[in-house]
């Protein structure tokens, strides 16, 4: 996010979830602040020990699917009764059984295309969006707690590699990103 | 995602892999140079792709005059085609929404694939409503954009314009669905590979890292993605029978049409499924990924929306002698015994008869009988849409303008053609994306494949 000045991150990588897991449990315990955590697939029970607040993007859903159902209901009353009245087959203008199907496509519509691009807004994820990469095994197999030590002195440094050695880091680096 | 899988169900992920092993598994087929049976396969499949292109030209260029359509039967292939693609598309949503919200993990090891073939069906659907309007480049007119002819809009009471609606919702979402789980294994993808290849696929996967936070967000999409693709797809096929439902012709004004409809569509796409996980697995190597356990599941769901397909035939048939309506009666005796008697013979037989052999676990298991069956379901669920449309309009109400209707080779031409159309964008991506979900298969792994961690697994116990 700061493009200007250097992000220095000290990092450590594990071979196995359950490793990755005690070692959070571990840094909470001591008080270390995690900047990132990274996986190469979902690891349960991490959003808990990270403290990570619950997901809203349901909600943000549920607001565009509303949105997706006002549109097309709305737009198919005002063409059939205000703007172009015709009768089909002898029913009533404002015919709203028929209106079902496609309000409830535009629903489903709406929620999935809002959801999915507001994902991606949110976590900064698009094409060319220049995310720290730190290490290739970590989309592999490969599980990474990472530190960020821009502002940090030799001492704390110090003790992150401590931890990190205590923990079974089977690998640690820092990456200026 | 905490159910607990029972150690003695059969492991989904075989072989003993390690995390990194899964990778250099799945990812293998897109780093090597294609192999000899890929590129025969693609010639193939590029070759039929050119004679659609020219089918399809040669039908904008002369009109739809050079296909034997004729004033009683107005839809013919082509809407049967559509119909047929559009439900082989609705396998790859069973498979990866519907069985997500049930928590099936065998859905992890075909999911992939699944709704890669769901979107490219839905591709080949889509051509044939706008090829049959005859006049393509007006084809924009079905939607409902200010124009100045009025403005005059579409008539949003219509089935056919709700399938409009709906087939493009299904392709769109499905897409999205789609590309969000390819994002994170693009991102292996990326990471073992260097140059413009690098590039390419750092654009293609945004920029993926794994951190915490986007897995979580990434889990909750999914889940409500699913959520909103299960009835999603059912509307999809109940839509599309809509019209023939909501018209007032004998044989197609039933109501019994949109569940018989859906379960239709289940079981070709699971058919579909079939025959494609059975070649790739093999030519792929993915044998421990897609397992025995997975093309038996599959067979399962084939059995069942087999089975509710024949009772939805016999169904209708019943419906017709007990309506005592002479219309409807003839109707359907004139699929049974009419001109077209040997496409219902076709369908009963491929759709009903032959899935029951599933009844034998040694069967649901054979993996070549299963590739044998998924091509007979194929030819079989094509035939039930000839029947529904082109028997049904064979003899409509006036006996002096009933008809008989065969394709020319223009008809015959766009439906192989667009088969060149399907496996030619399958085999690209089989080429250029993982076709198992790296992420999700590594997630399983401990859960429900050979490596099971949880209560009461049997440590040293060999599954093989």
């Amino acid at each position: 996010m700061n493009s200007e000045t250097k992000q220095q991150i000290l990092f450590g990588l594990y071979d196995d979830d359950e490793q990755l897991l005690d070692a959070v449990r571990k840094a909470k315990a001591d008080h270390l602040d995690i900047m990132d955590v990274y996986s190469p697939f979902p690891v349960h029970g991490l959003d808990e020990l990270l403290g990570l607040a619950e997901s809203r993007l349901h909600i943000a859903g549920f607001i565009y699917g509303a949105l997706g159902t006002l549109t097309a209901f709305g737009f198919m009353t005002w063409v059939f009764t205000r703007d172009w009245p015709i009768i089909f087959g002898g029913k009533p203008y404002w015919s709203v059984p028929a209106f079902i199907p496609i309000t409830f496509e535009l629903t489903v519509l709406f929620a999935a295309v809002g959801m999915t691009f507001t994902f991606y807004a949110v976590s900064r994820l698009w094409p060319g969006a220049d995310n720290p990469i730190l290490h290739p095994r970590i989309t592999d197999d490969k599980f990474c707690i990472a530190f960020d030590t821009t502002a940090c002195e030799e001492g704390d440094v110090n003790k992150l590699k401590n931890f990190f050695e205590a923990t079974g880091a089977s690998l640690v680096d820092v990456k200026e990103v | 995602m905490s159910a607990v899988v029972s150690p003695i169900r059969e492991p989904l992920v075989r072989g003993h892999k390690t995390y990194h092993q899964i990778t250099e598994d799945i990812c293998a087929p897109t780093e090597r140079a294609p192999g000899f049976a890929w590129v025969v396969a693609f010639t193939v499949a590029v070759s039929f792709l050119a004679l659609y292109v020219f089918a399809v030209a040669w039908t904008i260029w002369f009109g739809i005059g050079t296909w034997d359509l004729n004033r009683t039967i107005g839809w013919g292939w082509d809407i049967t085609n559509f119909v047929w693609w559009i439900g082989i598309g609705h396998a790859g949503t069973l498979i990866s929404a519907i069985l997500l919200l049930f928590r099936q993990k065998w859905r992890t090891g075909v999911n992939r694939a699944a709704e890669a073939m769901t979107i490219f069906a839905v591709m080949c659907a889509g051509q044939f409503p706008l090829i049959h309007m005859g006049r393509l480049w007006l084809g924009f007119f079905v939607f409902p954009y200010p124009n100045t002819r009025g403005p005059l809009w579409v008539n949003f009471n219509s089935p056919l314009l709700w399938d409009v609606f709906a087939i493009s919702t299904y392709f769109t979402v499905s897409v999205l669905f789609w590309y969000t789980g390819l994002v994170p294994d693009l991102a292996t993808l990326r990471d073992r590979s260097k140059g413009l290849r690098r590039k390419l696929y750092d654009m293609f996967s945004f920029s993926w890292t794994g951190a915490a936070k986007h897995w979580q967000r990434w889990e909750y999409l999914s889940l409500v993605l699913a959520g909103l693709a299960t009835p999603l797809v059912l509307s999809v096929h109940t839509i599309v029978s809509f019209d023939f439902a909501t018209s007032v012709v004998p044989g197609w004004h039933t109501t019994i049409f949109p569940p018989y409809f859906v379960a239709g569509a289940v079981f070709s796409g699971f058919a579909m499924v079939q025959s494609l996980m059975i070649i790739a697995r093999k030519v792929l190597n993915l044998k421990e990924y897609i397992t025995l356990e997975h093309i038996e599941s599959m067979n399962k769901v084939i059995l069942v929306t087999g089975t509710v397909v024949g009772v939805a035939y016999l169904t209708e048939l019943y419906i017709a002698w007990y309506s005592g309506y002479i219309y409807e009666q003839f109707a359907f005796y004139n699929r049974v015994f009419g001109p077209y008697y040997w496409s219902y013979i076709g369908m009963m037989s491929c759709n009903v008869l032959v899935p029951q052999i599933f009844w034998v676990k040694k069967w649901r298991r054979n993996v070549f009988l299963t590739f044998l069956l998924s091509i007979f379901i194929n030819i079989g669920m094509w035939f039930e849409r000839f029947v529904i449309i082109a028997t049904t309009l064979a003899r409509d109400f006036l006996p002096s303008s009933w008809s008989y209707y065969s394709p020319t080779w223009v008809e015959i031409a766009l439906f192989t053609g667009s088969l060149g159309l399907f496996f030619t964008l399958f085999l690209l991506f089989t080429r250029l994306a993982p076709v198992v979900a790296i992420a999700e298969i590594k997630h399983i792994l401990k859960s429900a494949g050979d490596q099971y961690t949880g209560p009461d697994a049997q440590h040293g116990h060999d599954a093989h």
